[in-house]
């Protein structure tokens, strides 16, 4: 710990997953997130874990369902297609409380798509994504150091919660190389045993893992408690950062990859005094709702550009915390195109 | 008095729980079945269940051991989990035909291929049960149901599936074998299967099986007698009861 170790992004994840304490990996390949699972592959062994290549996305995230309700710390990763397949297994996770750490490396779709980055899985990680009513935290890295902090927050949250997480990365994320810092280093037999888990039951009671209650007022009652969990970690987990946004005309809305060069982008404009700021949402959901409205309720702040790279997806988010009081326009790209920082600043430039 | 001694009791496996499974099912034989044998080998406290989707989900209330209730068709996968997290416990799945041998048929080949040190109990009733009695992958030609309702033709409706022969091909499992629940002498064999599909399991030889021939008088529309007469008359020709694999040392 203390050393900056270069990394290419998806090692990143694999490598902050076991200074989290995860000793379980599950995964199918999918291209661009390959080093992930290959780096468990070799990594973890070394640390007396263990590395299944599944069969298939569908068996993987349900891989994760089983290790999960035995009570460990277990995650797999996977790209947009992969994790559409999984869309099944994450909605039984959240029925039946179980902590699970997604990643997906986002690339572009529909369909087959293609292999660069983009962020056009917004809806699926934050709406829900598979049936019924139930959320998934999403946390959303900007680099790979973030990429890399943000791995413990998600083993964290998905424990105290009993609820998936996903880190929302993508193409670029995932293939970068930078230098990062692990700054945790846990020991999982030092992680808190879960009185839940259906680990056979030595003299207690039996344990159930479920998600079916065919009593409708039953049935109720544990949607009643799903989203009484969720309007708590819409209080309490909410992470974002704000740029440069006391004194802006143009309030700037992006995340990951994008608010990274928007960020450049805003560096630049300020040279030139034109007077713009960002807000980067960390959170994904809960989405950062209050710190948005900080900047709805700025008197310098006249309108919102949302950078996405997708049609227009987050955009819909901030549509309804800033409730028609503030003009907003979008800007996204598609299919695997990442902008530059100079077709920001145009864009901003265009309407400053 | 004294010298009578106790030869059968109720497993305290099971719990007291009203069932709800239809009158002349064979789901509780089995039940009864594979709780003495978890008892006899003393498994019971280490022993995790992964239930299925289909009739034998209601039997997340049933067994006394914990309970892990899985997704149509991935409760081998499950079982892949939770055994590779917990390798000291006994795990296995409690599956359906409809569940095993149709949308779940990725995930029991490559449970088994992989050699998984798991159990699967497959309870193969010819017919989906829970959802009203819709043609399953083992629903045998002829058979009337409410989506072959004119017989399962095999040109249209294609041909039922003998799970067994097909996973005794792969070198993953130590052992693979069909049984009836049928008469009380096959209950016997059946509850020997069990028995040593378990061993195959804590012996750490592999992945194992039984499948159960069983019955469904509601959807089959008969009464139970005539119900287990019907697997011993047709059931048994297309699906031919035995070990198909059982490896040295068991």
């Amino acid at each position: 710990m203390g050393d900056k170790i270069l990394m290419k992004g998806a090692e990143v994840i694999g490598e902050a997953a076991i200074k989290a304490g995860c000793r379980l990996f599950f995964g199918y390949p999918i291209t661009p997130q390959n080093e992930a699972p290959a780096y468990m592959a070799k990594r973890l062994p070394e640390v007396g874990g263990t590395f299944v290549q599944a069969e298939s996305e569908v068996a993987a995230i349900n891989m994760l369902y089983g290790a999960s309700a035995a009570g460990y710390r277990v995650m797999t990763s996977s790209s947009s297609p992969g994790i559409s397949l999984m869309m099944e297994g994450i909605s039984y996770c959240a029925g039946s409380e179980l902590p699970v750490v997604i990643v997906n490396v986002m690339r572009g779709g529909p369909g087959l798509g293609g292999i660069g980055p983009s962020q056009s899985d917004y809806f699926q990680a934050t709406k829900g994504g598979g049936h019924g009513d139930y959320k998934m935290i999403t946390l959303a890295p900007t680099n790979l150091q973030e990429q890399a902090d943000l791995m413990k927050n998600a083993f964290d949250l998905a424990d105290q919660y009993r609820i998936p997480v996903m880190v929302l990365s993508d193409g670029l994320l995932g293939q970068i190389m930078e230098a990062v810092e692990f700054k945790f280093d846990i020991d999982p037999s030092s992680l808190p045993h879960k009185e839940w888990a259906a680990d056979g039951r030595m003299n207690r009671k039996k344990h159930l893992i479920n998600s079916l209650d065919l009593d409708l007022d039953g049935l109720e009652r544990h949607n009643e408690k799903l989203q009484a969990r969720y309007r708590k970690i819409e209080q309490n987990e909410v992470l974002c950062e704000e740029y440069s946004t006391d004194d802006a005309k143009i309030c700037i809305v992006a995340y990951g990859t994008t608010a990274r060069i928007a960020k450049t982008a805003v560096e630049m404009l300020r040279e030139e005094g034109y007077k713009v700021g960002l807000v980067r949402p960390i959170t994904l959901w809960p989405f950062p709702v209050n710190h948005l409205l900080k900047s709805v309720k700025n008197p310098a702040t006249e309108s919102f550009y949302v950078f996405e790279l997708n049609a227009g997806q987050m955009v819909e988010d901030v549509q309804l915390v800033v409730n028609g009081t503030k003009p907003i326009r979008f800007y996204g790209r598609m299919g695997g195109n990442v902008p530059s920082p100079n077709e920001f600043v145009e864009k901003i430039k265009e309407i400053y | 008095m004294n010298d009578m001694k106790q030869i059968f009791k109720v497993t305290p496996l099971l719990s007291k729980t009203k069932r709800s499974y239809c009158p002349g099912c064979t789901h509780g034989v089995i039940h009864r079945l594979v709780c003495e044998v978890i008892d006899e080998l003393d498994q019971f406290e280490k022993t995790i269940i992964v239930v299925p989707v289909g009739c034998s989900t209601l039997a997340i209330h049933y067994f006394e051991m914990d309970t892990v209730q899985a997704a149509h068709g991935r409760a081998p996968a499950v079982a892949t989990g939770m055994k590779r997290a917990m390798p000291s416990k006994t795990i296995f799945t409690y599956q359906g035909d409809g569940d095993l041998a149709s949308i779940g048929t990725a995930e029991i080949v490559h449970a088994a291929t992989r050699g998984e040190r798991i159990t699967t109990i497959f309870v193969n009733n010819g017919i989906y049960g829970m959802t009203g009695g819709q043609m399953a992958p083992t629903t045998l030609e002829g058979w009337k149901t409410e989506t072959s309702p004119y017989g399962r033709n095999l040109k249209k409706e294609g041909n039922p599936i003998r799970m067994c022969e097909m996973l005794s091909q792969l070198n993953g499992p130590a052992f693979i074998a069909r049984t009836s629940v049928h008469t009380p002498a096959n209950i016997v064999k059946t509850k020997k299967a069990i028995r040593t599909a378990f061993k195959a399991q804590i012996n750490d030889l592999g992945f194992s099986l039984v499948e159960i021939l069983s019955t469904c008088p509601t959807n089959w529309g008969m009464n139970p007698v005539d119900s287990l007469k019907r697997i011993e008359n047709e059931t048994m020709n297309y699906y031919p009861l035995g070990e198909f694999k059982k490896v040295e040392g068991l």
